[in-house]
Order: C-alpha cells, then structure tokens, then sequence
C-alpha cells in the first residue's frame, strides 16, 4: 500500500482515536502513517457491534415478558456471549442455560450469582434487574 | 536506561516489545521486532470460535512475539503471573517504583480509555505501564497515538478476568537487554523459521494452504440458498479478524513488508528488497478481498463465491511466491 492510499475515511468506530500503518513513501520505503479508519473496516465493526445489540434487545424484550431471566440481557449488553461467559465464569453451558431459564435464575442463591457479577462487573441488583427504559435508552 | 518513549505501534505485542527493548537503549522498530519473532502465519482455527465463528489467525499466538523475538535477539524477559490480585498489584507498584516500565497483559474490553466500538473480550492485549501520577497509572498503549491513564480499580479488572487466554495478572520486564545483536545471522535465521512455519505441510488449514480452504468454505455456503445471511455474517467475520481483531491480518502483512525492506537494507540484499516488495503487493491483494468481499455484504456488487475464491487464490499465490523468493537466504544473505 502506498502512503497516499492509507484509507482516511474518519471511522466513528474509533471513537476519534487513529492506528498506525506501514505504508510505502515516495521513495520506496516503508513508513508509518496514521489511518482514521477505512470503511470497509467499519462496516464490519458496526455489522458485528449491532448483531450483538440486536440480540440484546431481543434478550430484553423477551426478559420483560418472562420469558428469559435478565442474565441473556446482561450477558449480550456486556459484549459477551455462551463461550464468553461460560469459560468467564467457570459454569457449564448446561449451567448457564438453566439460568437463563427465569424460575430457576430466580431462586438462586445471591452466592450462585455472585460469579455473573464478578464476570461482568455489576452488583447483584443490577443483574437482577431488567433496565426500566426501553433500550434506545441504554448505552448503545 | 533511558527514558521511556511511547511510539504508536501497529500491533500491540510487536508495539510493546519494540518500545520496551528500545528503552533499554537498543534502537528496535516494531516490524523488526515482529520480523525476528517469525510470527507471520495464516490459520483457519474452525474448532476455536470467536463470538460463535472459525478464529482466523494472521500471526502466531499470543506471547510468540515476545518469546521468538528475545531468542534471535539474545534478550531475556522476566515474567510473573499471579493468583492474588492484590498481590498483582502491588508487584506492579514497587517495580514502578524502581523507575522501569512494566510491561501487561490486560483484557481490552476493561480498559477505561478505549473507545466503545473497539472494546471485545480479548484477554491477550499488550500494554506497558510507564509510571503512577497520584493513584493514576500512565500507559503506553501501543495501538494509540497518545498516552492514556487509567485508575487501579480498572487495570486491576484488565488484569485479572477470567476467561480464555486468562491474563493472571502477567507482568513483564526486560531481564537482559539484547546485547549485540548479530542481525546478519538473526534476520535470515528467523525469516527461515517462519517459511517453513507457512509451509506448514502436515496442517491443511495452515499457510497458503489455509488460506485457499477458506476460500473453499465461502463456495461451499454460497452453494446453500438458506445460508444466504449466514454467508453475509461470515464474510464480515472474516474482513473483521482481517482488517479490524489484533490489527488485522492484512497489516502483519506490511509489517512484515517493512521488516524485510528494513533488512534488505540493513544487509545490502536486493533479495530481501525484492521479497519486501512482493509481499507488499501480498497485503494489497488481501485489502482487495476484504473491499470486494464488504461490497457483496452491502449488495453493491452481486454475491459471487468464486469470484472471492479467486481473490483469495490470488493472496495465497501471492504469499507463496514471497516464501519462494526467500528460500535459500541463509546460505545467499
């Protein structure tokens, strides 16, 4: 690539931070030089970030319903997923699976949950606890 | 020791290598550091998922760069894990004290400074320490431009998440800066040790081998009409761990251009030269994959598997004819 092709195409993904590339200069030589992002790049960093938001707000919806315990909601809020917190939390993915089931996550022991909470640093109420506004509110 | 400079760096374990050997007074850029280590790989990791996908290597596990790069530079790290976080972070204050930057292995996704779009669980990233101001760490974290701070709670929870790859609080230091350092012998050595690891020849999902079974994979989905938006994710996946995961693969491919342009001059070999350029054009054909690749996602161009095998084939190609160009080097360089 050279120098003057390093895709400056102001990425928000990278929230106003650049990387560093190795471009070629005039002379032939590899330099370093300074990228805002390139598109084709952030596509697929957006594709990947809503996918997750998707299933997190289909996991809050399907929470406020009673149909799921608010553990899906956290875990996909929280970037995570089954692989993700299983090897987190030291649980089984049949374990995780029936927490996710609401009875059984309700009955369990605040010591039970306390390794959701340390996995992904909220405090038991929050994991408890569904967000009160619908998720254009949340952090996105 | 001199004093510590933050130098952007593409990726952050050749960007923590380079900056920490160069502050033990010993010039390394970072595409030498990574060049040395024999790091450059391509592997298609079906069984290992990533956020439910094939894990898709560019560059050899973590922690390989530090270890290759010490043994062809004769330098040795001192390296410490530890069970009690507490105790993590004490070891890391009184080393600080002692005025030396400390080297880490954190969690991307805990640390405070970075920004929401670029935050994974990926328990691997490399970042040094350089000093405490107050009850701030200073850090120079190799992939920005500028220094960044963050408080003890925050490195504390980077530190030691559980998980995959689990960072056990890894602390790191130059033991032995690289003495001498007899690049006419290392360069060649290492650049040998990474052509054969490419060759790969009992491993199909590795080298350029790898990269053609990936190609096949797409052909494969394309031929399953349901599979349609499951392909479109795919390929995402695929330019994601290409161009966005760990730098991107198509990066390690101009450091390592660099590394063998830096070489070929350092060594006076139009061999090298000739290799560097090659491999340049290598990572500008994976930069046409990915382009093309997005545009089929976006429906701006229509799907077309074999079309993106070709490309694919192409790279591999590509790759392959960098490697026959540096066979022999030992002898010739």
């Amino acid at each position: 690539m050279k120098k003057d092709d390093v895709p400056q195409d102001k990425s928000r993904t990278y929230g106003g931070e650049s990387k560093l590339m190795y471009a070629v200069d005039d002379d032939g030589k590899y330099t370093g030089v300074s990228s805002s992002g390139w598109e084709v790049e952030t596509y697929a960093t957006v594709a990947a970030v809503e996918a997750l938001e998707a299933q997190r707000d289909a996991a809050l919806k399907r929470g406020i319903a009673g149909e799921t315990s608010p553990l899906e909601f956290h875990m996909f809020d929280k970037r995570m997923d089954m692989a993700t917190l299983t090897s987190s939390t030291g649980y089984g993915a049949w374990r995780v699976k029936r927490h996710l089931k609401p009875n059984i996550f309700n009955a369990l022991p605040d010591k039970k949950l306390e390794p959701y909470c340390e996995a992904m640093g909220i405090d038991l109420q929050t994991l408890k606890s569904l967000p009160e506004q619908s998720s254009e509110s949340s952090e996105s | 020791m001199t004093q510590f400079e933050h130098r952007q760096s593409a990726h952050c374990e050749s960007g923590v290598v380079s900056n920490l050997v160069t502050a033990s007074g010993v010039q390394m850029s970072e595409p030498m550091a990574f060049g040395l280590s024999s790091s450059l790989i391509f592997a298609y990791l079906p069984m290992v998922k990533m956020a439910g996908m094939p894990l898709i290597a560019y560059r050899m596990l973590p922690g390989s760069i530090m270890k290759g790069s010490a043994k062809a530079m004769n330098a040795k790290w001192e390296s410490q894990t530890f069970s009690n976080p507490d105790e993590g972070m004490a070891a890391l204050d009184r080393a600080l004290d002692e005025g030396k930057p400390v080297g880490l292995q954190t969690s991307i996704y805990w640390l405070p400074y970075v920004p929401e779009d670029m935050r994974f669980h990926f328990n691997a990233h490399n970042l040094v320490v350089s000093h405490k101001e107050g009850d701030e760490y200073v850090v120079s974290d190799p992939v920005f431009p500028e220094l960044k701070r963050t408080d003890a709670a925050s490195l504390k929870k980077a530190r030691f998440v559980k998980g995959v790859m689990a960072p056990k609080g890894r602390m790191y230091q130059l033991l032995e800066a690289p003495n001498n350092i007899d690049y006419k012998t290392a360069i060649p050595a290492a650049i040998e040790r990474n052509r054969k690891l490419m060759k790969a020849p009992f491993v199909p999902m590795v080298g350029t081998k790898g990269i053609r079974y990936m190609g096949r994979q797409i052909q494969k989905l394309a031929k399953n009409p349901s599979k349609s938006d499951y392909l479109k994710q795919y390929l995402g996946h695929i330019v994601r761990m290409q161009e966005e995961i760990g730098t991107g693969g198509a990066g390690f491919r101009f450091i390592y251009a660099a590394f063998l342009k830096e070489s070929a001059e350092m060594l006076g070999s139009n061999q090298l030269a000739e290799a560097g350029d090659a491999m340049t054009d290598a990572g500008d054909e994976w930069r046409r994959f990915a382009l093309n690749a997005t545009k089929m996602c976006r429906g701006r161009k229509e799907m077309n598997a074999d079309a993106l095998y070709g490309l694919l084939d192409v790279c591999a190609s590509k790759e392959q004819e960098v490697w026959d160009m540096l066979k022999g080097v030992k002898s010739a360089v």
